[in-house]
């Protein structure tokens, strides 16, 4: 629903959709939540309308408690968009998390609660790393969810 | 099965046609369309007021009504387009082959036209229309496919112990297929396992060799039943099998959301294709097989039945791959190293083979599996001959 989708500084920006706003609004209060089925309780990600086991409708936002494991990761080198060619070579990383296995978010590894894209190095990374929730505020609207090594 | 309708071997694939391959091409993705399928025709031997069919991607940027108008065609009684960028592929081979069988169509043409070489990168846009759940991805930098497949590949290494050597078989197997196909556009260039290890990376643990080329390029492929295929100037070369297919909780190119991502839409297809074809995976003489990335040939490996899950990596060992290996694959050199037009070329390779009028021509072929992208909804199709 938001019109922009890049920041002043280049990077871009979620493409919010009537599924999603729950989110972000979570992540905007610094809590990670995630859509549940207020039938069945499955947890699902991406959010979607519908819970595929049980065809509800209902749905609950839970918070997660903010805590996985690296499942796999990137590092990625140019050529990137401008903004990411600047702090590259960076970490892509996706987290399984404890509330769910199966609900695996994408985002970064970064070296502090609120440091932002590339600030690890690139050797830290590994898969089956546990990791903790922070959160990086883009701008008034975004905030987006980062990770730390526990 | 008796009872059930079914396409075995019921069409052919009469003409194809290509553009050379080139990093810039003259003219409009139109213009190298209408061209390439007068040519496929031409191979054919038919002429294009008889065309009534049409099947395309999505991605096509020049409609069904335009390429009917440029080329003269009259009624057209059967089009359709598939969705997934690469997947589609094989599926406009199956769609046409669906609807000349059961008498929606009579002579069909599938093709693609992109200028990807000169064009822009897709993921340079800031509002990318790729049908991926951008909005979860892209902010945090996962930018562009060979991140999201990059992700995927970082997993497959880490579950099955493969390695860098192993995506490089499958590089260095594509490139030597190319230094015997003089269209290719890695024709003059040679590549040593030195020359892999040593390229830069793009997203580790993919390097430069791990993907494929940006390719300005046209193809098209020519359709008709098998009973009108007897009068055409080429050998026919039989539909004998097609599939379509995505899992449970499939997601394009970012696959993280599902039970198992190291299982990916090849294997939902390949359910589907042999389910139907009396030819099984042991059988298959050649194989083109979707390589946007090096990874997809070890996923697709298992997903087409080749060998088990997570023996796709060893199973391209030892020069199994190349050609007089127990599986040679991309003979034209694949999207790595021929020209990268979304599978197209792999389609058109298939023919080749079945003609025996490849660059890398595997003796006495008689059966070639075509694949389309993996990691997307994806579609597969068996050729064979007589």
């Amino acid at each position: 629903m938001n019109d922009q989708l890049i920041t002043q500084d280049g990077w871009l920006l979620p493409v919010v959709s009537e599924d999603s706003v729950a989110f972000w609004e979570g992540t905007r209060a610094h809590k990670l939540l995630i859509q549940t089925c207020a039938n069945c309780e499955a947890m699902r990600f991406p959010p979607r309308p519908m819970c595929p086991k049980c065809r509800s409708l209902d749905c609950k936002w839970v918070e997660s408690c903010g805590t996985g494991t690296i499942w796999s990761f990137v590092i990625a080198h140019p050529p990137l968009l401008d903004a990411y060619a600047k702090v590259s070579p960076y970490n892509v990383i996706v987290v399984a998390l404890d509330d769910d296995r199966l609900i695996r978010l994408v985002g970064n590894l970064v070296d502090s609660p609120g440091a932002t894209l590339g600030s690890l190095s690139p050797g830290k990374v590994e898969i089956g790393a546990r990791v903790k929730v922070s959160f990086d505020r883009l701008n008034d609207e975004f905030t987006l969810p980062r990770w730390t090594l526990i | 099965m008796s009872s059930q309708v079914s396409i075995q071997d019921r069409c052919a694939i009469v003409g194809i046609a290509e553009t050379k391959f080139a990093k810039n091409l003259e003219g409009s993705e139109k213009k190298l369309a209408v061209q390439v399928i007068r040519d496929a025709l031409e191979d054919a031997g038919i002429d294009p007021s008889e065309v009534d069919g049409l099947s395309s991607y999505t991605m096509e940027t020049t409609a069904e009504v335009e390429i009917a108008k440029n080329l003269g065609m009259g009624d057209i009684s059967f089009f359709s387009q598939i969705a997934y960028g690469g997947g589609g592929g094989c599926a406009t081979i199956g769609h046409l082959a669906m609807a000349i069988a059961t008498g929606q169509a009579n002579v069909g043409v599938a093709w693609r036209s992109r200028k990807r070489g000169s064009g822009p990168r897709p993921w340079s846009a800031a509002n990318v229309g790729l049908p991926t759940p951008l909005e979860w991805t892209r902010p945090f930098g996962l930018l562009r496919p060979a991140d999201e497949i990059g992700i995927l590949t970082r997993r497959y290494m880490y579950e099955f112990g493969a390695t860098r050597d192993h995506l490089a078989n499958v590089a260095l197997a594509c490139r030597k297929h190319a230094n015997m196909n003089p269209r290719a556009m890695m024709y003059e260039r040679t590549m040593t396992r030195d020359d892999y290890m040593n390229s830069r990376w793009i997203s580790e643990p993919l390097c430069l060799f791990d993907n494929c080329l940006e390719t300005d390029g046209a193809l098209a492929a020519v359709i008709v039943s098998s009973e009108r295929a007897k009068d055409c100037k080429n050998p026919p070369v039989f539909i004998h099998s097609f599939g379509q297919g995505f899992r449970k909780e499939s997601h394009t190119m970012v696959n993280y959301w599902c039970e198992d991502p190291m299982m990916g839409p090849a294997f939902a297809c390949a359910n589907q294709l042999w389910k139907n074809s009396e030819i099984q995976p042991d059988d298959i003489d050649v194989a083109q097989i979707y390589d946007a990335f090096t990874t997809l040939i070890p996923l697709s490996l298992e997903g087409y039945g080749f060998c088990k899950k997570g023996e796709g990596a060893s199973f391209t060992e030892n020069g199994a791959i190349e050609l007089g290996g127990r599986l040679p694959i991309n003979t034209s050199g694949g999207g790595l190293s021929e020209a990268y037009v979304h599978g197209f070329n792999l389609i058109n390779e298939g023919v080749r083979q079945m003609r025996g009028t490849s660059t890398a021509q595997v003796p006495q072929a008689k059966s070639c599996l075509v694949t389309s992208g993996e990691g997307v909804p994806t579609s597969a199709v068996v050729f064979r001959r007589d």
